[in-house]
């Protein structure tokens, strides 16, 4: 099983020394570009990522462990499209690029692609990817919930030389400015961005000074068959055969009605095929996905399954995803895009999560919440005089699993980002959040429960301000597993002048006007149950209402325990007849 | 009847550190220079049976030792094992799950599973009605009936400690000191923390997180400080109980507990202290130290002296701890870290490890994957001789068998290579930790001098400096008890932290010097009240900045009080300058903390006498205890091979003794290895200090 004859050329301590090397190029460009990031984005939300990229392919060589998960698989088609028009490239060139259809995601993450030379030859490229606060666009921020074209979601850059031989191009950087939103602080973003790749470059000319270009060479063909290797016999461990999942979008924004994504996955031997083309033809609102993305959300639900297998081309190389033509999952331009970064990426992975489970339900988890929960705040402050933009990004709870139950207010599924303290955002917006609390009852019920969503409520102090929102599972909550209940779904309240408003897409809103006092309410999605809640242990059950996570009510209608008395407790007799009625009565459906 | 002719360490100062095996002690007497050393197995139970033990063992009389410094693992273990004491918080209103609900993060990048349980359970934080805003101006006024009703349920429910933990309160503390007032006068103890007397900085998770583990363990280290207080007194001890901080100061235990959380992480602390301590009187201000134990390593950086202290540990997923504490990265890898192929067949060392049970295989405690330990000893580098803590001795034929099927054979690899191999990929993963510690800070490793110590450092260190281009290396006179002399060695000390947060233009610099006084006053008036001998007190002024709209900070050092707006300017321009070579004039800097350590120096002791001058050979020949084949990787990358070695005794080594590598040298419980071609010298502070041969070409 360990045949390493393909090694006989490199020995095996040279190889791990190299890979760790690669790495460590990675890891030092993603600490440079998070400590100087001005973008909150980058620098809290850690939405960025860097890496090392094939000089012909742009296949991944390499890419930081703390690098965004959906930028994952991107980058090295962003790569692509770069080589495939670049030209006449000197030492100190940069590209800038942001073109969602060019293996991009949406237009506010903007790549930068530099090639890098070793004793005047093109040996590789580096390139990062950071989510800059706003690239332009109709609504602050870029998330805008309705747009039907491209063109309303901001400026788009086709790859062009930032800097040529180490030297800023100062029209084109107006050109940039001059289209974005809180122009003054991306000068920093600019600097720390093309920084973090100068400092790749000197790492990795020292590392190929010291074991010699063609030993790096080699290593790197090597380091790819072995991820490939690696993976192959992960997917090995699952039994063959064909699985179906499904995910629901609330709504593209514009028309409202769900989209569907429709995922069989085939498992052959060491292979796995992903067919997405029964899912939902393309929409007019900006959920498309793009290509490069809707890859690379299935390289990344692939990684949450297998953590251990490390990231490289080769990681990908058992995994067959067919082209989806003529779905929202195969976006071309004009189609709007916006939400397919944050949102459409988490129910595609949401529905790989659905289909395996079953297959692999001591290593897979239930549904989590998957949704980046988007509140942009955008308006005037008149105490200070100034315009601002305020970002919510929410977490929600994960999925049981067999381990144990879910986790409350974990981030989203292709982030890996902290919030900002409250105290933070009130320092710098006109708003006071009256609540920041667990959303009882939002775990989905299950042997392991989910873990639960956030509530929160935010007034606004003065001025005058628009809200938009680009969040999902408002309809339905996250999927459970094995007999589990679905977690709770997302939603938005807006009290105007002391009225009640719901956007009518639950979800998604764009501008919603409002003024002093009035308060915009959210509760975040629960993840789903894994597993009969009837065999949940009604200790734990009781545990559950003890802490306020559960009512007395729920407990009996979900998981059919019966809790009474002062304290309360079990009762042991009336909750065994209970579940008993409940799993001859349920038995029909589980059967089917 | 005269001190100075007891052999009993009398008039001693007495540093013992409570490690997870052992518990150390060194015992230092200033004015005879007697040193005595003792260690003796850890009691988990009750630290203090050990404490005790190491005392006698070292033939100490309680009666006549002038100072006891202990570094205790006390409150680390109780948060790590949940052993802590129930407590209750008392918050504001809407935001009581703030502690559960954390920053909305997961364990690891990738895996969507873990497990997080707040410190306070949700049915004892309960909410009242108050609210400042982030200026400070009250937005709702304290429900002072509702804080009293909270108080009496929490008790009720059987809390012994209580948080009281507001939103904003590093900016306005009125309604938490109010708060505060009324729930001591309900309260049977004085186990009552708030949120801003333990961390006046921003960030309501972190702030929160930080009251409660220090309300968490406030009572168990009491207790325990109370107790091995009382057993010292009856053997006759009548001088100063002091106890070690993770800021590598100590405190009097008679304070201790009042701010418990200082005392986390205390034992890597007390390490990074004796090497700063040892560095500057060796004269070299600018380390890195590295200490070794058997599952993980510590590294920790000391520039100009003064270790780096910083207040962003994280001590589990989670849990982050914001007080100022020396600034100490664990990596996973130690000498019982496991070697194993992966199903690509690729070589890893770590992150699992043997522990302590089963441990390597040559423990012989029924360990049967190899680990770095073993791989030292099949090369020869340890003496199979030397080895603490073995049950019962394997043969290297045995380890060699081991070896070769778990790593050996799979790669086309003898024992010895395959051995030389796990070396060599450990010592690898660990020179890249190592790295990114120090750049993360913003330093280049090549700009310092490794300080090796633990049991396993001294073995590595050589190659890990090689590795990182680092010229010099420092072993220590007694590598293996070096937290407990950082317990004598270290000073009193505590830290002060105030969130000004705002941009130099609008900064008002009376109130920078205003804040800066008022934190050098707090700090003068609590080592007044301890009571403890210092031949001075220092002070230092640090300030956290960031450029407007940046959420990292640069930490840069203050002259004084008196710091004009300029002078700060310009010094955060260098320092940014010096990590990012970026500049940005066109962006305001804000000012984000000021930090102020108020230092008791404690008197100066002698480190020449760690190692007695009596028992030293007269030439570097009688220092050798014979020699034996060691294996050597290679002075470039690949290759490797045996060679016959000197092994010396460093207790025997001369004063001044050069010699050059290979060479091992082997003391009681620790054993150096000198790579070909690396030059060393014993100097006069009881350092053999090491000249290492670059490896690039």
């Amino acid at each position: 099983m360990n045949d390493v004859a393909s090694a006989a050329t490199l020995d095996p301590v040279t190889l791990a020394v190299i890979e760790n090397g690669l790495q460590q190029v990675c890891n030092e460009m993603d600490l440079a570009f998070v400590r100087a990031a001005f973008s909150p984005v980058i620098s809290e939300a850690l939405d960025r990522s860097d890496g090392i990229y094939h000089r012909a392919t742009g296949e991944l060589i390499a890419q930081g462990e703390l690098g965004l998960p959906v930028f994952v698989g991107t980058m090295q088609f962003g790569a692509k499209a770069v080589i495939d028009r670049a030209k006449d490239l000197a030492p100190g060139d940069v590209y800038i690029v942001n073109d969602p259809y060019l293996g991009g995601t949406h237009l506010m993450d903007v790549r930068f692609v530099k090639p890098f030379f070793y004793r005047g030859e093109l040996f590789c490229w580096l390139s990062n990817t950071g989510h800059w606060p706003d690239t332009g666009g109709m609504v602050p921020g870029g998330f805008s919930a309705n747009a039907t074209e491209v063109e309303q979601e901001g400026l788009r850059l086709p790859p062009v030389k930032l800097f040529k031989a180490g030297r800023m191009d100062e029209e084109i950087l107006s050109i940039v400015l001059s289209n974005i939103r809180i122009a003054d602080q991306r000068i920093g973003d600019i600097k720390a961005q093309a920084a973090a790749l100068a400092i790749g470059e000197k790492r990795l000319t020292a590392l190929i000074d010291r074991y010699g270009r063609d030993t790096v060479e080699t290593a790197i063909g090597e380091l790819k068959a072995r991820a490939a290797r690696l993976m192959r016999a992960r997917i090995a461990t699952i039994p063959d055969g064909e699985y179906y999942g499904e995910s629901y979008v609330d709504s593209d924004g514009v028309v409202d009605e769900p989209l569907v994504i429709r995922l069989t996955v085939r498992k052959e031997d060491t292979e796995l095929h992903f067919d997405l083309s029964r899912s939902s033809p393309p929409c007019r609102g900006p959920m498309n996905s793009v290509i490069a993305t809707t890859r690379s959300s299935i390289y990344l639900a692939m990684k949450h399954i297998f953590p251990e297998v490390p990231i490289n081309a080769g990681t990908f190389d058992p995994l067959h995803i067919a082209d989806p033509d003529g779905t929202f999952l195969y976006a071309r331009y004009p189609r709007p895009v916006s939400g397919c970064a944050a949102e459409v990426s988490q129910r595609i992975a949401e529905a790989v999560f659905n289909a395996l489970v079953p297959a692999m339900p001591d290593r897979l988890f239930a549904a989590p919440a998957g949704t980046s929960g988007n509140l942009a705040l955008g308006g005037h402050d008149p105490a200070r005089n100034r315009n601002y933009i305020m970002y919510v990004i929410s977490g929600g709870g994960y999925g049981g699993n067999a381990a144990g139950d879910g986790l409350s207010n974990g981030c989203s599924t292709i982030g890996i980002s902290k919030t900002t303290p409250i105290e933070v955002m009130e320092q710098y917006y006109p708003v006071l959040f009256e609540e920041y609390s667990l959303h009882e009852g939002s775990g989905g019920a299950g042997r392991r429960r989910g873990g639960f969503g956030i509530n929160y409520r935010i007034r606004l102090r003065r001025g005058s301000a628009r809200a938009s929102m680009v969040m999902d599972h408002g309809r339905t909550g996250p999927r459970g597993a094995l007999g589990g209940e679905d977690g709770g779904t997302n939603k938005v309240r807006i009290t105007r002048a002391g009225r009640d408003y719901t956007p009518p897409h639950l979800s998604k809103d764009q501008n919603i006007e409002i003024g002093p006092g009035d308060v915009v309410a959210v509760s975040t999605p629960g993840g789903g149950g894994y597993g009969d809640p009837l065999e949940r242990e009604p200790a734990l059950v009781l545990a559950d209402v003890g802490r306020g996570y559960y009512t007395v009510d729920h407990a009996r209608a979900k998981f059919g325990v019966v809790l009474t008395g002062t304290p309360l407790g079990v009762d042991e007799a009336a909750t065994a007849a209970l579940r008993k009625a409940r799993a001859t009565a349920s038995e029909p459906t589980a059967a089917q | 009847m005269k001190d100075g002719d007891s052999p009993a360490a009398a008039g001693s100062i007495v540093g013992v550190d409570v490690g997870g095996t052992f518990t150390d002690l060194i015992a230092i007497d200033p004015r005879t220079r007697a040193v005595r050393v003792a260690k003796v197995p850890t009691t988990p139970d009750n630290q203090a049976f050990g404490v005790l033990a190491a005392i006698k063992a070292s033939g100490g009389d309680p009666a006549r030792l002038s100072a006891v410094v202990h570094g205790t693992t006390t409150t680390t273990n109780a948060l790590l094992e949940r052993k802590i004491a129930r407590c209750g918080l008392i918050t504001t209103r809407g935001f009581r799950d703030s502690l559960e609900l954390g920053r909305r993060t997961r364990p690891t990048p990738y895996g969507l599973t873990g497990r997080f349980i707040p410190l306070i359970p949700r049915e004892l934080r309960l909410e009242v009605r108050e609210r400042m805003d982030a200026d400070g101006e009250v937005v709702e006024p304290l429900d002072e009936a509702a804080v009293a009703a909270a108080a009496r349920a929490l008790l009720a429910m059987g809390c012994e400690a209580v948080v009281i933990h507001f939103l904003h309160s590093y900016i306005n503390p009125a309604h938490e000191r109010r708060a505060g007032e009324i729930v001591r006068a309900l309260w049977p103890n004085a186990y009552v923390t708030l949120g801003s007397g333990v961390l006046s900085e921003y960030r309501e998770y972190e702030r929160g997180v930080t009251a409660a583990v220090n309300a968490s363990v406030q009572p168990v280290l009491h207790r325990y400080i109370t107790r091995l207080g009382d057993e010292l007194k009856q053997r006759g001890f009548a001088r100063e109980l002091l106890v070690m901080q993770g800021n590598g100061g100590t405190v009097s235990s008679r304070i201790a507990a009042e701010a418990a959380v200082n005392t986390v992480m205390s034992g890597p602390a007390s390490g990074v202290m004796a090497a700063a301590y040892t560095g500057r009187q060796a004269g070299y201000p600018d380390l890195i130290t590295y200490d070794m134990g058997g599952t993980s390593s510590d590294v920790g950086l000391i520039q100009g002296g003064v270790p780096r202290v910083s207040a962003e540990l994280e001590l589990e997923y989670a849990m982050p701890i914001h007080v100022p504490m020396v600034d100490v990265h664990t990596i996973g890898a130690g000498g019982g870290s496991i070697a194993h192929l992966d199903d690509s067949g690729m070589l890893r060392v770590g992150p699992e490890s043997a522990g302590a049970a089963p441990g390597p295989i040559c423990y012989g405690k029924g360990g049967t994957r190899p680990t770095i330990t073993d791989a030292n000893l099949l090369l020869g580098r340890l003496n199979p001789k030397g080895l603490l803590a073995v049950d019962s001795p394997v043969s290297m034929q045995v380890l060699a068998d081991a070896i070769l099927a778990a790593v050996g054979r799979p790669l086309g690899l003898d024992a010895e290579q395959a051995a030389a191999a796990i070396i060599r990929v450990a010592n690898d993963r660990m020179a890249g930790a190592i790295r990114m510690v120090s750049l993360a800070k913003g330093h280049d490793p090549r700009d310092f001098a490794l300080f090796a110590f633990g049991g396993a450092g001294p073995l590595h260190a050589a190659a890990l400096a090689r590795e990182l281009g680092i010229p010099r290396l420092l072993i220590p006179a007694r590598p293996g008890i070096t937290n407990a002399l950082g317990c004598v060695v270290a000073d009193l000390r505590h830290d002060y932290v105030n969130t000004v947060n705002k941009p130099l233009p609008a900064l008002d610099m009376a109130l920078v010097r205003h804040t800066l006084e008022a934190q050098i006053a707090e700090g003068r008036a609590t080592i007044a009240r301890e009571g403890v001998d210092v031949d001075g007190i220092e002070v230092l002024h640090e300030a956290d900045m960031q450029f407007q709209g940046q959420s990292h900070i640069l930490t840069v050092g203050l002259p004084g009080v008196d710091v004009s707006r300029e002078a700060l300017h310009q010094a955060f321009a260098d320092a940014y300058w010096k990590r990012f070579e970026v500049a940005l004039p066109e962006i305001r800097p804000v000012l984000v903390n000021l930090h102020t350590a108020v230092i008791g120096r404690r008197p100066a002791l002698p480190l020449d006498a760690l190692l007695p001058a009596d028992g030293r050979a007269r030439d570097l020949a009688g220092a050798e205890a014979g020699k034996r084949r060691v294996w050597f990787n290679a002075d470039r990358d690949s290759g490797g091979g045996w060679r016959e070695t000197a092994v010396y005794h460093r207790e025997k080594l001369p004063a001044g003794a050069r010699f050059a590598g290979p060479a091992i040298v082997e003391q009681l419980d620790c054993t150096i290895v000198i790579e070909p071609g690396d030059r060393v010298e014993a100097d006069g502070f009881g350092n053999l200090v090491v000249s290492v041969q670059a490896s690039t070409p």
